[in-house]
């Protein structure tokens, strides 16, 4: 009895989540997609925000993984107070996010002023989306790759400590490796998060316009026939992303 | 050669204290304890995979204490073997090798020697999760011997294993050692096995080294009651020791009184003989030995092809007989039985 009533209950849940997606998706007319998706600013607007978000994650592999190694594997003071600064974004509302970032990476700051003089500014430009992008989705990263190190059996890295390798090759070859599934999810994850990210990047750069800003400017400035097709081709990519990154985890928990 | 001297380790709630321990040249000492000793936690030190507090390590007269593990030459094989999941049997065989950068020929002819030794040709291009239990262990073993370490350590390396793979792989270590000749130090909790393999054993309890000695020595002279019991000498009494008016030694404990052999006096209070020097017969027997006691089966406890048959004389001894005997002298709860042993059975201290 406990279970059919839970079921109902999950079912009206399943179907708030599936029920907008599904008929967004199959009302509209195919042509009016393909038309679309052949339009030079939609295609433009998507693959800057596949590219952005992946510059975004690369930065967050590279900065990202050996933390959450440290975090798996070493105790030091501040461990926990750094466990919750690095879930801090996913809690605070996202355009506060961009205005933070602004205040650090603005012209009139420090760090601003210092990138600019190397040709790096974020005031409307590919690197400002990549910093909104990497600031709200890191934690999804840092996180599953922390779960991947600390499945990381200690005795696997000590057994290869004594057969002669330095700790540098046993992160190389041991854990690393042993760790790669969850890392790789959690590159998706991240991948995956900013790719919708909206709030962050509008306040830091609204142009060029990635694709979540440009669903929103044509909703505003034509309506929602306008804004619908590219929220669409939006979803569908998202959502092949996604499956890609169920399919892997269903593979890591079978093997 | 492995010398270890006043080494203390912590490790959370458990500390080893104060162990000082010499391993010479080829010798088999097994580290025997129960769980929770503290056996990992002392080879994991000599490893140098937990930071010493206090004490030293020398391996081969080199003082090791604050030198990395991959620099120690010392190889560890663990209870679940810990092979490497995501590579083959032979990767995981020359991992050593490769991370030192060894030249191919001589990879190759190290594995062919340790593939060759452990009997294990056949499984080289299997993924570790294919294994059995027996074959795992082996592997782990030829991992651990590829790189020809100075030190082999081993954490409790057949406890896991069912009972056949156990006596097959014990014998496979045993032969090893032999062959190779390799220091080896191994930890346990079984009894059995640290007496079928060390060359000399050393008993581990509450962070401390209790005692070391030959495989005789733990098994007929235990210096405390810890190490007896553990040594399943399931005869311990407490007592004193007295000198008889005809010049006899004796061990007294309640109203019983044991012939001990003469020269073991001193200020002992605690006895044991082994359950398998005690004799149990249905009439007295006619022999040299001094100890005959009558009394009643007071427990039996049936371990399979042996026995353990408890008589209160009192105080309550225990005898180890097979089943054969059992059965043929039609042993019973209660039945009135003689108990003989031998004065040169008993160890007091």
């Amino acid at each position: 009895m406990t279970k059919i009533v839970f079921a109902l209950l999950g079912l009206l849940i399943l179907a708030f989540i599936a029920v907008p997606i599904a008929k967004m998706v199959l009302a509209s007319d195919p042509v009016i997609l393909l038309d679309n998706i052949l339009d030079q600013e939609v295609a433009a607007s998507i693959l800057l925000t596949l590219y952005a978000a992946f510059i975004a994650t690369l930065v967050g592999f590279i900065l990202g993984v050996p933390l959450a190694y440290l975090l798996a594997k070493a105790d030091f003071k501040g461990k926990q107070f750094i466990e919750g600064l690095i879930d801090l974004p996913i809690v605070i509302p996202h355009s506060a996010a961009g205005i933070a970032l602004l205040f650090v990476f603005g012209r009139k700051y420090f760090v601003g002023n210092v990138f600019e003089t190397i040709g790096i500014k974020f005031i409307d430009s590919l690197a400002g989306i990549v910093i909104a992008m990497l600031f709200v989705s890191v934690p999804f990263l840092i996180d599953s790759a922390k779960e991947g190190f600390k499945k990381v059996d200690i005795r696997f890295e000590n057994v290869a400590r004594t057969l002669g390798a330095s700790s540098w090759q046993t992160f190389a070859r041991i854990s690393f490796p042993l760790a790669w599934r969850s890392i790789v999810a959690g590159c998706l994850m991240m991948w995956a998060r900013g790719m919708s990210e909206f709030g962050a990047v509008i306040i830091i750069a609204y142009h060029p316009m990635i694709a979540p800003v440009l669903v929103y400017e044509k909703f505003e400035t034509y309506g929602l026939n306008y804004a619908r097709p590219i929220a669409v081709i939006l979803i569908l990519v998202c959502l092949i992303v996604f499956i890609g990154l169920r399919l892997l985890l269903y593979r890591g928990e079978k093997s | 050669m492995i010398s270890i001297r006043d080494l203390s380790v912590e490790l959370g709630e458990f500390t080893l204290r104060n162990a000082s321990l010499d391993v010479a040249d080829g010798e088999y000492m097994v580290i025997l304890g129960p769980t929770g000793a503290g056996k990992t936690v002392l080879l994991e030190s000599i490893a140098g995979l937990y930071p010493v507090k206090y004490g030293k390590v020398w391996i081969g007269g080199k003082d090791v204490t604050g030198l990395e593990p991959e620099k120690r030459r010392v190889s560890i094989v663990y209870q679940d073997q810990a092979l490497f999941p995501h590579l083959s049997v032979k990767d995981n065989i020359i991992f050593g090798l490769k991370v030192k950068k060894t030249p191919h020929a001589e990879i190759d002819q190290a594995l062919d020697r340790t593939v060759n030794l452990m009997g294990i040709g056949s499984i080289l291009n299997r993924r570790p999760s294919t294994l059995s239990g027996g074959e795992r262990q082996k592997v782990a073993l030829a991992r651990a011997l590829c790189t020809e370490p100075d030190v082999l350590l081993l954490d409790e390396p057949i406890s896991a294993l069912d009972p056949q793979t156990r006596e097959e792989v014990q014998y496979e270590l045993h032969r090893m050692q032999r062959f190779l000749r390799i220091t080896t130090m191994h930890v346990t909790h079984d009894f059995e096995e640290a007496i079928a393999l060390g060359d000399r054993i050393a008993v581990i309890g509450d962070g401390e080294l209790r005692q070391i000695g030959t495989p005789d020595e733990i098994f007929r002279q235990p210096n405390s009651e810890f190490v007896a019991r553990f040594a399943m000498s399931r005869n311990i009494f407490t007592g004193m020791v007295e000198t008889s008016p005809n010049g006899e030694c004796l061990f007294k404990t309640g109203d019983t009184a044991f012939v001990v052999a003469g020269d073991k006096i001193g200020g002992a209070t605690r006895a044991v003989i082994r359950p398998e020097d005690v004799l149990i017969s249905l009439e007295p027997l006619r022999a040299s030995a001094r100890n005959a006691f009558c009394g009643k089966i007071s427990r039996i406890t049936d371990k399979g092809s042996t026995l353990f048959i408890t008589v209160d004389l009192p105080p309550e001894i225990t005898a180890l007989i097979t089943r054969h005997s059992f059965d043929e002298m039609g042993l019973q709860l209660g039945m009135q039985v003689y108990v003989t042993f031998k004065a040169s059975s008993i160890h007091v201290f």
